[in-house]
């Protein structure tokens, strides 16, 4: 591959400049600008590591310390569509691992490895915060796919390889019985 | 607790569509607490008055670990030419713990008058709202609220007239469960590695870049409003005795409705289960229940019996109230494979900093998957239970604790479970 050139486009210069306003310390925007990065290339490594330092004149050495301790920043190219599978506690207990094994012999890879044209990464990842709408998993640290079958994976494949991110589903409480329909409506 | 929970109104997240709008929210009374306490600040609510008022009505923290909020705002120095901030903190990792993104989604407002009303109280300008980075489609529909409120003038300079100023700033995190450790998250919120710090200094003391700093859950900010509306005897007149006021409660594994519900503290499990959760699915038996998260004790069937979701119920049932991320499991359960995936959770998150736990839970990890894997000996059990005491109590922040307990817990209620798993040959022997 070709020597790439990474750079900030001037809108992205500004963005960072209004994420430095919210601290009063340039190192403390440090995650915030790693995921303008991560946003821009799709991960981060060293040489984008290198771009952020520069960016906010803080260390080099700093900035790799904060990208390998975090777990939703990529260190290295992933695939198009990074499938995180939570298989966490109650996840697991209904069926994370079924979904997990399920993709894995769909797109005859296994976790923690991208498909050979490059467009599905597969994860097994800790508990998102979705523990009553288990099994689920989140799509290139976005949007939520919940109450997961096999069925509603292969869908979900199906509909990525077209193009279709899944639609933000609200998950309001059983309770909010007025709410509960004008959501639907 | 009250027999009539059947008839509990939602306080936190009441039946009103729209609520995340703010004219929505100002219709049903929103932001009225925080006018009150502006109109009146040399009178009935003085910053002192606030926080005695919050202290009185006792809001027990619904982070997990039930500190009095208002007696925690009381910690904070006199104001001097340091800056001052108020963290919240909605990071929201344990396992089981899905509560406060509802709040983000169905009543930004009520989270963000609490925190105006905690910053007034405590003579703050400043706010942070750190959220984990995996909910960024939350952080987004929050940070839409937040905009509001600057409009409407509620944040921002001079707010509603009063010459104070308070900003709140949102950002989140990259995937990290030890962000939600208070002082995790402070580093966090600094720019650095999410390493929780040494207490003291308290965070009072020395917080954000070295100056006094509150940390809150988003749960506990959203209940100061009702305290403020309705008065601290009012809250205590809600719940179970020492633990009060309206509670989420996530509820999530073998039940056939799952999902976030909130009643009043001190809830009867049986009933949180059985009628408001619709019952173990496939009419299976109940085996065990995590109450609040996956750091606090596992409880067997028959140690539910009477015991209700609040912290004196549930520490003598022999558990914790955690986050009331309840956790339910049916007849048909694996402790095993639940304990060595609880034990990968921890191995997987513990950041480093200290070798007890850094260690420790690799070894709980590993010994587990021998045991889930057959090859376990009968003195490996009782290895894993020396093991918690040596990780116990000896490192910077309690992920170690919450790490050793789960393992202690469901050993030693499960016992028979565990040996079962391990060689038979040697269980001969032993």
């Amino acid at each position: 591959m070709a020597e790439q050139d990474y750079s900030f486009t001037q809108e992205e210069l500004d963005e960072i400049e209004r994420l430095k306003a919210k601290f009063p310390t340039d190192k403390a925007a440090t995650l915030r600008v790693l995921w303008v990065a991560q946003e821009k290339y799709g991960h981060v490594e060293p040489e984008v590591q290198q771009l952020v330092a520069e960016t906010l004149d803080i260390s080099p050495a700093h900035v790799h310390g904060v990208a390998t301790f975090y777990t939703q920043y990529y260190k290295e190219e992933m695939g198009k569509f990074v499938l995180d599978v939570c298989t966490c506690l109650s996840c697991q207990l209904c069926g994370g691992y079924e979904i997990l094994h399920h993709l894995e012999d769909e797109l005859g890879i296994k976790a923690g490895e991208t498909t050979e044209d490059g467009m599905f990464s597969i994860q097994s990842v800790e508990c998102l915060g979705a523990c009553g709408y288990a099994p689920m998993l989140q799509v290139t640290n976005g949007v939520y796919a919940n109450n997961l079958t096999k069925e509603k994976v292969d869908k979900l494949i199906e509909n990525l390889r077209n193009g279709n991110m899944p639609e933000f589903e609200s998950m309001v409480m059983r309770q909010n019985e007025k709410r509960k329909k004008a959501v639907s409506e | 607790m009250a027999e009539d929970w059947r008839s509990y109104e939602p306080l936190l997240i009441p039946d009103i569509p729209n609520l995340h709008e703010i004219d929505v929210y100002e219709e049903n009374g929103g932001y009225q607490a925080l006018r009150n306490i502006l109109d009146n600040r040399e009178g009935k609510w003085t910053r002192n008055n606030v926080t005695n008022e919050v202290k009185a009505a006792n809001i027990r923290g619904r982070g997990g670990a039930g500190f009095n909020a208002g007696l925690k705002w009381s910690f904070m120095p006199d104001p001097d030419d340091r800056p001052r901030y108020l963290a919240c903190n909605g990071d929201e990792s344990e396992p089981g713990t899905f509560k406060d993104r509802n709040i983000f989604e169905f009543n930004p407002h009520l989270f963000i008058e609490g925190a105006l009303i905690a910053a007034y109280a405590m003579t703050i300008d400043t706010i942070y709202v750190y959220i984990r980075g995996e909910y960024i489609d939350w952080v987004n529909i929050f940070e839409e609220a937040v905009e509001e409120a600057y409009e409407k003038g509620y944040l921002g300079n001079d707010i509603l007239g009063s010459g104070i100023d308070i900003d709140l700033h949102t950002t989140y995190g990259a995937g990290a469960y030890i962000c939600g450790e208070e002082t995790g998250m402070l580093e966090s919120l600094e720019g650095k590695r999410g390493y929780p710090r040494i207490k003291p200094p308290f965070p009072a003391q020395k917080g954000l870049w070295g100056n006094p700093t509150t940390i809150n859950n988003i749960e506990t900010l959203a209940n100061v409003p009702l305290v403020i509306n309705n008065g601290a005897e009012w809250y205590q007149s809600i719940g179970a005795e020492g633990h009060n006021g309206p509670v989420l409660y996530g509820i999530s594994g073998h039940v056939n409705k799952p999902g976030v519900y909130e009643y009043p503290a001190g809830m009867p499990v049986m009933d949180l289960i059985n009628e408001v959760a619709g019952g173990i699915r496939g009419g299976k038996d109940l085996k065990a229940l995590i109450p609040g998260g996956t750091s606090t004790p596992v409880l067997r069937a028959d140690q539910l019996e009477g015991v209700s979701m609040d912290s004196n119920s549930l520490r003598e049932a022999g558990s914790m109230m955690g986050t009331a991320g309840m956790v339910v499991m049916d007849e048909d359960t694996d402790m095993v494979d639940l304990l060595w995936r609880i034990s990968h959770f921890f191995h997987h998150e513990s950041c480093g900093q200290c070798t007890p736990c850094r260690e420790g839970t690799g070894w709980l990890e590993k010994v587990l998957l021998k045991i889930k894997n057959g090859d376990g000996e009968i003195k490996d059990l009782d290895m894993l239970l020396d093991l918690t005491t040596q990780m116990e109590g000896r490192t910077i922040c309690a992920l170690a604790d919450a790490a050793a307990w789960p393992v202690r817990h469901t050993i030693n209620r499960f016992r028979d479970e565990f040996e079962a798993r391990c060689k038979k040959s040697v269980h001969a022997v032993a």
